[in-house]
């Protein structure tokens, strides 16, 4: 298993956004949280992040607890996210964009950047290049220089991929992936993470609304419902679950 | 998406740093026995000496450590909050250096500083604090001092230690702005507290906003545009022939002009 979530519990005052729900991940599978609004899958992502800390429990990954760990050192570990509202970086291109995914990555130090030592230039043209590759690989390399935010909303998506994939995780977080995409973009994107896994040695872990998608995408589901898991396994079992269907659409039969 | 951004209103702080550094290095044992009216000078004070170089680098090394050590209460906050806290600290500079006569010679400043400046040196160093910051901009230090401003949490997610690219981008700033201190200090030859009041950020901030956010090139041409500006509309504070009507000498109008100009830049070029 690559990542454990223990007994997680999250309280934010009086109100439990994850209540004891523990599910583990194993290599290379494509994981799919659903629930309703305010079930706490965005909480989830926060926990296994590092922007929020567990009230208890614990997030193991690779049999390493990450509880306490800064945000940025656990993206070092390697896990990567995307965003539920796409957040790339306004005002830089599209190539600085995945470049800072890569920076951390890179040996040079302050005064070398200033001096601009060979050791500078040669990391610096080495990322760039490899920045380029995973551009090409989305198929975005044609757009390397033009600004983020000048790009239509299903390339800013692969982009902010792309960025997220230049940290070099093993486990991708993605945060409603599909949202505001059609249909056939959706099933583009499927084909890409599905693509992506093998090609990045990827396990991905997505939130996601679209049911459609989820089927054809995800190796297994957890639901979630007001902080607690009410199903988990196969994507197709999920929609015939009584206890899913209550969850989303309320329950007729019994009362 | 808005970024977010944020303020540091304190170079006043640091610039005063570097010109006290400066001016108490250069100053000569001599001149220096015979300026302290308030209070004796400390024995350090007095044996304070180098040449003009280190007394640059010094005002800048001494500021960027300051830089260093508020960056741990500063960087708890973000945005409008972060404007007031240091807003803060550069009061809290000028006011120590009124009442510690016995290193700074309190609100009358130190006078008989060697006048090493001059436009070689200022245009010089500038040419050389903008090839630097080019540098920093284009690697990966620089990268994640952008992406911190475009969206904070976004650049925590792609592994950026935010807190150590606010801090570097601060202790960068204040490093140059000491440097700039020292400069001033040895052109004009005499300091004092008054020097370093909250005018002195406003005038940095009109000329970084009206060359525009983020932008180098920006800086340099605001710095021309405002400092040219102000000192070629000079002849709106004399007496002036208005179509036949005498006016009398106003001092202060230019600076008036000044901020109507800019208001309708603001207002209507933006």
């Amino acid at each position: 298993m690559i990542l454990k979530i223990n007994n997680v519990t999250k309280n934010f005052g009086g109100v439990s956004a994850i209540k004891e729900t523990s599910f583990s991940v194993a290599p290379k599978e494509i994981f799919g949280l659903i629930g309703p609004n305010g079930a706490g899958k965005t909480t989830m992502f926060n926990i296994i992040t590092g922007n929020y800390e567990p009230s208890s429990g614990s997030v193991i990954f690779r049999n390493e607890v990450l509880n306490g760990l800064k945000p940025h050192h656990i993206v070092r570990k390697g896990i990567a996210r995307t965003f539920q509202n796409i957040r790339l970086f306004s005002s830089m291109s599209v190539l600085d964009n995945v470049l800072i995914g890569f920076d951390f990555q890179a040996r040079y130090g302050f005064m070398e950047s200033i001096l601009r030592f060979p050791r500078f230039i040669g990391e610096e043209k080495r990322i760039k290049a490899r920045s380029m590759e995973i551009l090409d690989y989305f198929g975005m390399s044609a757009y390397a220089h033009d600004k983020a935010v000048d790009l239509s909303y299903g390339q800013q998506r692969k982009v902010e991929i792309a960025r997220a994939l230049a940290t070099n995780p093993e486990l991708l977080l993605l945060d409603e992936p599909a949202a505001g995409m059609n249909p056939s973009e959706t099933e583009e994107l499927g084909e890409l993470i599905k693509k992506a896994r093998s090609d990045f040695d990827l396990t991905v872990l997505l939130i996601e609304h679209d049911m459609k998608f989820v089927n054809q995408l995800c190796d297994k589901v957890l639901v979630l419902d007001y902080g607690k898991t009410i199903f988990e396994g196969k994507p197709a079992d999920a929609i015939c679950d009584p206890e899913v269907i209550a969850a989303y659409l309320g329950d007729f039969h019994n009362d | 998406m808005v970024s977010q951004v944020s303020f540091s209103l304190e170079p006043n702080g640091f610039v005063a740093i570097g010109a006290y550094v400066t001016a108490l290095l250069l100053i000569s044992p001599d001149a220096k026995s015979y300026q302290y009216a308030i209070a004796d000078p400390y024995p350090f004070v007095m044996t304070l000496q180098s040449n003009f170089v280190v007394a640059l680098l010094l005002s800048g090394f001494l500021a960027a450590l300051l830089a260093l050590v508020l960056s741990f209460p500063v960087f708890r906050v973000r945005g409008d909050y972060l404007a007031i806290v240091t807003l803060g600290f550069g009061f809290i500079i000028k006011i120590l250096a009124i009442n510690h006569p016995e290193v700074t010679n309190g609100s009358l400043g130190l006078n008989d500083i060697p006048e090493f400046s001059n436009l070689y040196w200022t245009g010089g160093l500038a040419i050389v604090a903008v090839v630097v910051v080019l540098n920093i901009v284009n690697s990966k230090f620089g990268r994640a001092m952008k992406a911190v401003r475009d969206d904070e949490d976004a650049a925590i997610a792609m592994g950026v230690n935010t807190f150590k690219a606010k801090t570097l981008a601060f202790c960068t700033s204040a490093f140059f702005e000491g440097v700039g201190g020292g400069l001033l200090a040895a052109l004009l030859t005499s300091i004092s507290p008054d020097l370093f009041d909250f005018f002195f950020t406003f005038q940095l901030l009109i000329i970084i906003v009206l060359g525009g956010l983020g932008s180098t090139t920006g800086a340099i041409i605001g710095t021309v545009l405002v400092m040219g500006g102000s000192e070629w509309m000079r002849f709106l504070d004399e007496p002036m022939n208005l179509f036949g009507y005498e006016t009398t000498a106003m001092p202060g109008m230019r600076m008036v002009v000044f901020s109507l100009v800019l208001i309708f830049y603001y207002a209507f070029c933006s």
